[in-house]
């Protein structure tokens, strides 16, 4: 099963590699992890989507939980939630195509970010099966490069994540 | 009071009260050990091999519970701890380990003598530090001896750069009398609601085992466990780590478990009903095939540590928390319970065991013209008064140990059992000594081990901690030469020691007494001897059995009922 782990963590350096080091460490899977400092200068939080089953995520949240680092965590994926994902893609876009890159884009409520005679790079966000679904749609030959900034996420409601 | 970073070290170290630094000096930590030299409340060790001082520090605390100390440089100081600091962090050893480090402005630079101390011990410490401001250093100890001490214990590696310990830049110091991390706060108290419902299925057990470890020893709850014991009644085993926490001479102990663990205990635990877990983790060597480990029955564990819970073995009834507080709270409820154990389901148990028992697993040939390793340990255990601290190698002769010792008191029995250490026997030895200045240290080893760290024998001799020496000189590294006769048809590939030194030569070298003993009827003597010479260190290289093997032994991938037994162990049908 897919689980989004969101992690408040101290902004200190070397924690980011505590929390990677521990899943190389004991064969956890990572999907995607992100990280970013939060409104409080002293943490940082950190997303991160793995796979594993229900054994191997108690697992996880456990060894996340020992570290001296980690402030707080959740598994977002238990409860309600919303997750995201921003992804950039640049096509080569000529003639006909340009016109149909852009009914596309539309359709998926993307942008047009940047335009050569010859390229576009579109933004979308969503869900990672919609971004998926949206890379599906374009004509594969067009695309040069995609870059996906991996899935971030946060609770529904008024439930927030505080240290 | 104002203080340079090498003094503010030094003096944190005092206020902490540490007795003893165990250390080897070199470029990164010449200020500190200038400041060293300026006192004399910490006493330095000097060590003749980095892994040599993690493993004293290492033997200090697991005799004493309070934190080993170490001190090295930076680079090779710091890989050369790596081995002492891993050994710690398998065992839950509460340990500081301070590493000096290149200055600030050249980290990353390939300097001379640097590594990434804090990448590299990452994976093996409970946490590390970076000090880069030397106004946090002494926060940063305390807190690194804080971690060190409480919860799970473990080791904590606090790296020190160059600059920070500069004898010119003097600032005020103040050592910081409690420290809080708002990323940790272990456990105390057990839930009250589990603590009940524990005490509710032990009570209703037919066939109940209680399977204690090193959580016991190192939360020092060896009363409380006896207590509850004696209150229930039950059976008890032990892993290799928890030996000492509940006496091996009680009845109601059935020895240890595992791998080279008695026919009864393992008998008891594939057939108990219910299993109380109590400081113990589950560990391979324990269980055994996992998918038939104690298949009938409901466990309760007790862990400090909510990730050893559930980690290989699924249990029933998980207590979060430390071992003596939660004993006291089941040992209150068992107190006030209308309910009582089920007496005659527990006699019919105890007469089962006893058939198990009557079976005499750990027997050997007594009538060998060759030395019998059991029996050196038998004879040591006999000689002293089962009151040694021992420490052992890794090997047959650890195996041999833990089952022939009996060990009584905890903090006695000093070994290596998570990581599987050669090497650490020597050290852990005179960390033992040092601690415990009036008690009889052993360290039981074998020809292999000991030369792993044999040039602490300089150390020994320095600092005058005598100890004694007791060598199982088989020829082979005989744990690994029994694997090999067992699973690859005695195809010995490189377990034979073709050449070993003369170890009376060799200890008389660094100035200790050694002794050679090749016969069975000189055993006692030599070691009545060696014990009777109380101001030094004696090498006792007994020359011993080089087939003899350990027993019972469970191989890998079988379950606990499935032992293979010493050749002449046999099973009569009623005992099954």
């Amino acid at each position: 099963m897919r689980h989004i782990i969101s992690i408040l963590m101290e902004n200190e350096s070397g924690a980011l590699s505590r929390v990677a080091g521990l899943f190389s460490a004991r064969g956890y899977n990572i999907e995607s992890l992100t990280v970013a400092p939060t409104e409080d200068a002293s943490l940082s939080r950190m997303t991160l989507v793995t796979t594993g089953s229900d054994e191997i995520i108690e697992q996880i949240t456990k060894q996340l939980n020992k570290l001296i680092d980690v402030v707080k965590l959740i598994d977002i994926s238990e409860s309600s939630h919303i997750e995201r994902e921003l992804m950039m893609v640049k096509v080569r876009a000529v003639d006909r195509a340009r016109e149909e890159i852009i009914r596309l884009t539309d359709i998926f409520r993307g942008k047009i970010i940047d335009v050569t005679p010859v390229s576009y790079v579109i933004e979308v966000t969503g869900e990672k099966s919609k971004l998926d679904a949206f890379l599906q749609t374009l004509d594969q030959e067009a695309i040069i490069e995609v870059v996906r900034s991996g899935t971030t996420g946060i609770l529904r409601g008024d439930r927030g994540l505080h240290a | 009071m104002e203080l340079s970073g090498a003094e503010i070290l030094v003096q944190s170290l005092k206020d902490e009260g540490v007795e003893y630094i165990f250390g080897y000096p070199g470029g990164a930590v010449l200020h500190i050990y200038d400041a060293l030299f300026r006192q004399d409340d910490v006493k330095h060790i000097l060590v003749r091999h980095e892994q040599g001082a993690t493993h004293a520090a290492d033997g200090y605390a697991r005799s004493t519970g309070k934190p080993g100390v170490v001190l090295v440089t930076s680079g090779p100081g710091a890989t050369n701890a790596v081995t002492g600091i891993a050994t710690a962090y398998m065992d839950s050893i509460p340990m500081v380990i301070i590493t000096g480090q290149v200055p600030l402005p050249v980290i990353g630079s390939d300097a001379f003598q640097e590594c990434d101390t804090i990448g590299i011990t990452r994976p093996c410490v409970k946490h590390n530090f970076l000090v880069k401001d030397v106004h946090k250093l002494a926060e940063t100890i305390k807190k690194a001896f804080y971690i060190a001490t409480t919860g799970r214990p473990g080791p904590v590696v606090v790296d020190v750069p160059k600059d920070v310990t500069d004898p010119n830049l003097k600032i005020p110091y103040e050592y910081p009398r409690s420290v809080s991390i708002r990323s940790y706060n272990p456990q105390v108290k057990g839930h009250r609601w589990q603590i009940k419902k524990a005490v509710e299925l032990l009570l209703s057990a037919k066939r109940p085992m209680i399977y204690s470890g090193g959580g016991v020893i190192l939360g020092n709850a060896s009363e409380q466990l006896k207590e509850i014991t004696r209150i229930l009644g039950f059976p008890i085993t032990s892993t290799l780590m928890g030996l000492g926490a509940y006496p091996a001479t009680d009845r109601q102990f059935l020895g240890m478990l595992g791998m080279h663990g008695t026919y009864e205990a393992n008998m008891a635990m594939h057939e108990c009903d219910v299993l109380f877990a109590v400081g113990a983790r589950f560990d391979d060597r324990v269980t055994g095939k996992l998918s038939q480990f104690c298949p009938h029955a409901k466990i309760i564990h007790i862990d400090i540590d909510p990730a050893s819970i559930s980690k290989t073995v699924r249990v029933d009834v998980p207590i979060v928390g430390e071992v003596g507080p939660v004993l006291e709270d089941m040992i209150e409820i068992l107190g006030s319970s209308e309910k009582r154990a089920d007496e005659d389901a527990l006699t019919a148990w105890w007469d089962q065991i006893a058939r198990w028992q009557s079976l005499d697993c750990l027997r050997y040939d007594r009538n060998s013209p060759l030395i019998k390793p059991q029996y050196v340990i038998e004879q040591l255990y006999e000689v002293t008064n089962g009151d040694a601290f021992v420490t052992s190698d890794v090997g047959q002769h650890q195996m041999w140990t833990a089952q022939f010792y009996k060990f009584d008191k905890p903090r006695r029995w000093i070994n290596s059992g998570g990581l599987g250490t050669m090497g650490f026997g020597l050290p852990a030895a005179i960390g033992a000594k040092l601690a415990h200045p009036d008690a009889d240290v052993a360290c039981v080893t074998g020809e292999a081990s000991i030369q792993m760290c044999i040039q602490e024998l300089a150390t020994a001799l320095q600092y005058r901690t005598p100890i004694k020496i007791v060598n199982l000189n088989n020829g082979y590294m005989g744990m690994v030469r029994q694997w090999q006769e067992f699973t690859y048809e005695s195809r010995y590939s490189h377990s034979y020691l073709e050449t070993i030194p003369d170890f009376v030569k060799l200890a008389e070298a660094y100035g200790h007494i050694g002794m050679h003993i090749e016969k069975p009827a000189d055993v006692r003597p030599a070691l009545e001897e060696a014990f009777k010479l109380k101001d030094r260190t004696v090498f006792m290289n007994f020359l011993t059995d080089p087939t003899e093997n350990v027993y019972p032994m469970i191989e890998a991938g079988k379950a606990h009922h499935e032992m293979r037994l010493a050749p002449g162990v046999t099973i009569e049908r009623e005992l099954a």
